[in-house]
């Protein structure tokens, strides 16, 4: 049994872009509290903006976010203290909302590489090949995807499916799903939706479920529902809160950010 | 990595008195002595050349192996015949002095309709930094022959080379060479091919070792339908200057020229220099070219060089454009992989392997690819 605490995590970035100064931090995440335990599944749902990646991403290592304040606990460790690398061998796993093209390294040597570096051992090459033509026809990719460049020239849905088979590999012992919903049709939502529940199956293994949608919670029941609106938590509850999410949308909840 | 400039800029309408327009020649005189301000040399280190612009004579050789499948031939031929060959005279003063100075070149020969699956192995070893060495080598294979050759440049010397490669029509060539000389070798070489028409050449260079190394690559064309790829992979460590230069010049009409290559610097004073440079006549008509220079910089201190240059003479060609880039690790890359338990540098050799695998991969020799795939780890290894 696991748990994932984020504790208070506030979170900026350098706000290269504006045209001001260059040194102006811009606070994103502005105190985000939740726990989540090994068996369950959290929704997190929130509007364009909201930080909703920026906590996927911070909770993964990305440099380009600046944890000024609070802590993200796996079973009592803080994570932040950790590379990016150790927080994946720690059992943490991020599918991104837009997953990298990395050209030249096959997906096959990525995939070896991946699972050598988590479990500390080479996998047995015979059924490690059979293992992952398995967990890409189970997301509908042809095995000849081992052979192609990671992610570069894959549709969109590709792209998901391949990190949901990644999930299923690597089998981490929490998974943060930023959007693997979005840009998916009906068929391939079903195929994503199937690899989350197989993996959240397992019992022992939680899930943080990034949405922006209503549409991804008829395949995959949530035990909880956030809604996450100006950088912090506005709302938790039950799967009754998705349905008045999908008829209200988030405006109340927007107004009374704002306020 | 961000491609920092498109064909518009380099439309160079109007204007040929450019270095796009060398006159070729054997004779030594007709090339000035150049001071270093010259656009096709203001990049080298004069200095650091060992004399060889002085033109000093030497009887020195570098050291020839060879393996030679049925039917392909390896003989000396005078400077005359080789001279009378339809292939492009220098365009430089250091390929004129090395015909001038080799006193005869080595022909490697694949005759008519031969087609050799083996690859044809010439490995050149210089037998020490001290010794200047001219070479004159010639590569001529005949009418629809096919042919791997492997050049593999090793050891030590102070060398100025001048390469015909005589493609002829219908014929097919893919030539590696390989530049991994020790760490004082000097290296100068002008390769000029001529592409027959419908004939196919793949020149892939791949330079690894030598304090200097300039290269210049020229392709002209005997006729419509010729094909070249010019690929190039070099690794530059601290104090290495590393400079390929090339050249597609668009003699006839669709023909097509693509030229890409890729690098990596590392060390305080690494210095690579890639000059593209693509030249599409009046007669180019329906003509296909694309080059691409790409640079990794691993370290600071490191500079890459590298400029395009694409000057057209006539309206109608079917496609033209270039990309240089040159950047660090892309943070995104590192981070994918690291988000999957990889660790930071293996991660980077990943993404290193990646950038030259594109290449690496067309060589059509395993033990090449095997080798040079562990070079690029063993350069990694210092990082
Ligand atoms: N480098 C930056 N400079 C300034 N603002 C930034 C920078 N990076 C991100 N932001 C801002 O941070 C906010 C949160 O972005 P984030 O990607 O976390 O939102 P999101 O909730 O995932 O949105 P979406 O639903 O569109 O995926 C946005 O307003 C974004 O513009
Ligand atoms: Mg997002």
């Amino acid at each position: 049994m696991a748990t994932l605490e984020i504790k208070n995590l506030h979170v900026s970035v350098a706000a290269s872009d504006d045209d001001g100064g260059s040194d102006g931090a811009k606070e994103i995440l502005r105190g985000v509290n939740l726990t989540i335990k090994s068996g369950e599944v959290h929704a997190i749902m929130g509007p364009n903006g909201s930080g909703k990646s920026t906590l996927a991403y911070s909770i993964a290592g990305h440099p380009k976010y600046d944890v000024t304040d609070g802590e993200v606990l796996l079973d009592g460790q803080n994570v932040l203290e950790l590379s990016v690398d150790e927080r994946a061998r720690a059992g943490l796993f991020l599918a991104m909302q837009y997953p990298v093209e990395v050209p030249g390294v096959s997906v096959a040597n990525f995939l070896r590489t991946a699972k050598t570096a988590i479990d500390g051992e080479a996998p047995k090459l015979r059924t490690w090949i059979k293992d992952v033509n398995a967990a890409l026809e189970r997301v509908t990719l042809d095995p000849a995807f081992a052979q192609r460049s990671v992610n570069e020239g894959f549709s969109g849905g590709e792209k998901k499916r391949h990190e949901i088979a990644q999930l299923e590999l690597l089998n981490p012992k929490f998974a943060v799903l930023d959007e693997t919903d979005s840009g998916l049709d009906i068929d391939a939502l079903k195929v994503v939706s199937d690899g989350v529940n197989r993996y959240s199956a397992q019992g022992d293994r939680g899930v943080l479920l990034i949405t922006h949608y209503t549409r991804i919670l008829r395949y995959i029941q949530p035990d909880f529902v956030h809604v996450f609106v100006a950088g912090r938590l506005a709302e938790t509850g039950g799967r009754e809160l998705a349905d008045e999410l999908e008829a209200s949308g988030y405006d109340k909840y927007v107004k009374a950010a704002a306020v | 990595m961000t491609v920092v400039d498109n064909i518009e800029n380099v439309l160079e309408l109007d204007h040929v008195e450019s270095h796009l327009h060398p006159e070729p020649s054997y004779d030594v005189a007709t090339h000035p002595v150049p001071t270093g301000m010259e656009e096709i040399w203001r990049f080298t280190p004069l200095k650091r050349l060992r004399g060889l612009l002085e033109g000093a004579p030497s009887d020195a050789h570098l050291t020839w192996e060879q393996q030679l499948p049925e039917g392909v031939t390896l003989s000396e031929i005078s400077t005359e015949q080789a001279q009378a060959l339809a292939v492009s005279a220098p365009l430089d003063r250091l390929g004129a002095l090395a015909a001038a100075n080799a006193g005869g070149a080595m022909l490697l020969d694949v005759p008519a309709d031969l087609v050799v699956d083996e690859p044809i192995r010439l490995t050149l070893r210089g037998n020490g930094a001290s010794e200047t060495v001219w070479g004159h080598v010639v590569i001529r294979v005949g009418l629809h022959a096919k042919a791997t050759v492997l050049v593999d440049h090793v050891g030590s010397a102070a060398y100025d080379a001048f390469t015909q490669v005589v493609v002829s029509d219908g014929a097919q060539l893919d030539l590696v060479t390989v530049n991994d000389w020790d760490d004082d070798a000097v290296h100068t070489e002008q390769v000029n091919i001529r592409v027959g028409r419908d004939a196919t050449v793949r020149a892939f260079e791949f330079t690894l070792g030598g304090d200097l190394v300039r290269t210049s690559t020229n392709v002209d064309y005997a006729g419509p339908g010729g094909s070249a790829d010019l690929l190039g992979v070099y690794f530059a460590d601290a104090g290495q200057h590393i400079e390929h230069r090339l050249f597609a010049d668009h003699t006839a009409p669709r023909t097509r020229s693509n030229v890409l290559y890729k690098g990596a610097l590392q060390g305080k004073g690494a210095h690579t220099v890639w000059i593209g440079n693509v030249l599409i006549r009046k007669v180019a008509e329906g003509i296909e070219t694309f080059e691409q220079n790409d640079n990794l910089v691993l370290t600071d201190g490191a500079r890459a060089d590298s400029v395009p240059n694409l000057e057209i003479e006539t309206g109608d060609i079917a496609g033209a454009g270039h990309a240089s880039t040159t950047g660090r690790f892309d943070d995104q890359h590192l981070f994918y992989l690291q988000s999957r338990g990889i660790p930071e540098d293996e991660a980077r050799r990943l993404v290193v392997h990646g950038f030259f695998n594109d290449i690496i991969r067309r060589i059509g020799i395993p033990d090449v690819q095997e080798r040079l795939v562990t070079a690029v780890e063993h350069e990694l290894a210092d990082v």
